[in-house]
């Protein structure tokens, strides 16, 4: 089958900031694809590469089998894109909103059935000026589902949202993917990726620095286990390191997060210093690594700055 | 599919309730020119002249020459107990004349010869008393007023208050709707469908051509009802000028909001834009008023033959060899704006 989307060499300099630098990529039909990365790793610019909206420097992009320059009217068909951080028009109503997207495209979904996809038909006939942030944000995915889209691009879909309205439009994307749609999100959630995604990428300073599965990303850590505990008087950094078996170490909250290639060393390692220490045990919990200690093992840096 | 409407019927539909949802954008397109023909058509109305303003010093004959003036009606009297309090208010200019009449000088007629109504009002006066006295005409003559509906400055008023109007709707409503969408990046979500760039500028342009034919069909309704404004020439050369204004202002609203990143700037140049027509393309008053080497330029501006084209058909009754010229400068603006603006138009 033709992949959905597949770039090589993809360039874009704003200035003399490279935005993207050298970034290939290949999304098989069918696949929900994520982009993962901090804000300002490009990968809005990326994305919208890959939309048609911006051209790149350099590289070459194909999209279900086409070029932009080419066959651009045919791939908007066949397209549906949310932007980040575009507003729709405020007086129109949800209906009507989704009424004149669905009039752009030949062929596509009934607005009614949209409404009712998104859980939108409450607010059917209310001015989109008056909806909440999680609604805008389904209504503006319902806008790009309008054409009924071979291909799906969402950028940062639930950036801002509660976490009620994150699950709510989760399962909406989920269902599409079911239908055997490609999907490719960018996304700083990394729980948003590992419920969605069939393959992410890490993308950092304009380039790929990972990919796989969620599942293969954390088994290629070297320390696949994260220990999370807190002690009485706090332990020192200095202190961890000189502990066998234990790897990266950071803070969070008053905790300490250390990742261990077996728990069944660095346990015990631990508790013998501690208690030589000192130390007295306030917590202890250890879990499997996410895809969040994995971009911190790759990058050295935390995926969200707030 | 069933469920497919008209792109740009639908582009066009959805642009005309935004419109219609916004009260204040309605004030300005409908309201605010009929409120501007009125109050200007109050201030300018034709009436008769005030009486102008005498004094009359006391003395013996004071009383039958305050009657006599007061029967004149041209003028109006008030009398003064001493010649210098009198003369008092003719320097302040309360008064245009001092009427004083003294034992053996007769009358005396203390006034202004550089004020024009003071020399109205000599006239007047010594009318006045002399015919009280007795005086007789020696030919008979009556007046016949003249009264011209199409001469008075409502009627110059209400056809340049139309073509304003129809610069105003093209400009901002078109200018600042495109600038908004692009700044919410409303622009780009379109341009991200299969949405045709043409479809979304000509619903720009098709839902204002609603607007321009209420809004022509108000103000001359307006002129006709409230002051029987005259309209000479057919109506359909009429509509014809309008369409052109109106295609001819979208064109510049597109042309002006074609890459404007910020209302601010849009704003800016829609003020560049506007303030020299409404300054010398007739509106208030008579473009001819200005030096003939501005000419050239001020009859190439569109609003300036906008506004000669509709008080040609409508004052005059001019069919359309008259205004062939206007036509084809509004028609050459509205093709090169169009041009220019679908070339250099930013999506983004």
């Amino acid at each position: 089958m033709t992949p959905a989307i597949v770039c090589r060499g993809l360039e874009k300099h704003y200035g003399d900031v490279k935005a993207v630098d050298g970034l290939d990529l290949e999304v098989a039909a069918g696949e929900c694809f994520g982009l993962l990365g901090p804000n300002g790793a490009g990968k809005t610019t990326t994305i919208e590469i890959l939309e048609g909206l911006t051209a790149p420097d350099a590289g070459e992009v194909v999209i279900l089998g086409r070029r932009w320059g080419s066959h651009e009217r045919e791939l908007r068909e066949r397209l549906g894109i949310s932007l980040q951080e575009s507003r729709l028009t405020e007086k129109l109503t949800v209906a009507e909103t989704l009424v004149l997207f669905r009039s752009f495209y030949l062929r596509g979904r009934d607005p009614e059935q949209l409404m009712a996809d998104m859980s939108l038909e409450e607010k059917r006939d209310a001015r989109v000026g008056k909806l909440s942030g999680g609604q805008r944000q389904r209504l503006a995915v319902a806008c790009a589902l309008a054409g009924d889209p071979e291909l799906l691009f969402l950028d940062e879909p639930t950036t801002g949202l509660d976490p009620q309205s994150r699950l709510q439009l989760w399962e909406r994307i989920a269902a599409y993917k079911q239908a055997g749609r490609s999907v490719l999100l960018t996304t700083h959630y990394m729980e948003e990726a590992e419920r969605l995604c069939d393959r992410v990428a890490v993308v950092d300073h304009g380039r790929i620095i990972a990919q796989g599965t969620p599942a293969e990303l954390i088994a290629g850590l070297k320390a696949p286990h994260i220990i999370e505990f807190s002690t009485e008087p706090r332990v020192e950094d200095d202190f961890l390191s000189r502990i066998p078996g234990i790897g990266e170490r950071r803070q969070r909250d008053g905790r300490w997060l250390l990742a261990a290639a077996s728990l069944a060393q660095a346990v015990p390692a631990l508790l013998a210093a501690l208690d030589g220490a000192g130390a007295k045990l306030l917590s202890l919990s250890t879990h499997r690594a996410t895809l969040e200690d994995v971009f911190i093992a790759l990058t050295g840096r935390e995926l969200r700055d707030e | 599919m069933s469920d497919r409407r008209h792109p740009l019927a639908t582009l066009t539909k959805m642009r005309l309730l935004e419109f219609v949802r916004e009260p204040e954008a309605l004030f300005w397109v409908f309201a605010f020119p009929v409120l501007m023909a009125l109050v200007l058509g109050f201030a300018f109305r034709d009436r008769p002249p005030d009486p102008v303003p005498v004094g009359v010093v006391s003395g013996p004959s004071a009383a039958e020459l305050t009657q006599a003036l007061g029967r004149s009606g041209a003028v109006k009297p008030s009398a003064y107990p001493s010649l210098a309090e009198g003369l008092e208010a003719l320097r302040t200019g309360k008064i245009a004349l001092l009427v004083e009449e003294t034992a053996g000088l007769g009358l005396t007629y203390h006034f202004d010869r550089t004020r024009p109504d003071a020399r109205i009002a000599r006239l007047e006066v010594d009318d006045a008393v002399q015919r009280s006295r007795g005086r007789g005409d020696p030919s008979p003559a009556r007046d016949a007023l003249v009264h011209e509906k199409g001469s008075r400055y409502i009627d110059f008023l209400l056809p340049g208050i139309l073509g304003l109007n129809l610069m105003g709707t093209g400009i901002w409503g078109i200018g600042f709707a495109i600038v908004n969408a692009r700044l919410k990046k409303t622009l780009k979500l379109m341009v991200a469908t299969p949405m045709r760039k043409s479809d979304y500028l000509l619903a720009q342009m098709l839902s204002r051509f609603v607007f321009f034919v209420l809004e022509v069909i108000v103000i001359l309704a307006f002129g006709v009802a409230a002051f029987q404004v005259p309209v000479r020439g057919s109506f359909a050369l009429l509509a014809l000028i309008t369409v052109l204004g109106a295609l001819c202002f979208g064109g510049i609203g597109l042309l002006v909001a074609a890459r404007a990143r910020t209302l601010e700037a849009a704003n800016g140049l829609m003020n560049l834009v506007m303030v020299p027509m409404w300054l010398f393309s007739g509106v208030f008053f008579s473009s001819e008023r200005f030096p003939k080497a501005a000419q050239p330029f001020i009859q190439a501006l569109p609003l300036t033959a906008l506004n000669n084209a509709l008080r040609a058909v409508m004052l005059e009754g001019r069919a359309l060899p008259a205004i062939a010229v206007e036509l084809v400068i509004l028609g050459a603006w509205a093709l090169v704006a169009f041009a220019v603006a679908l070339k250099i138009f930013r999506w983004q």
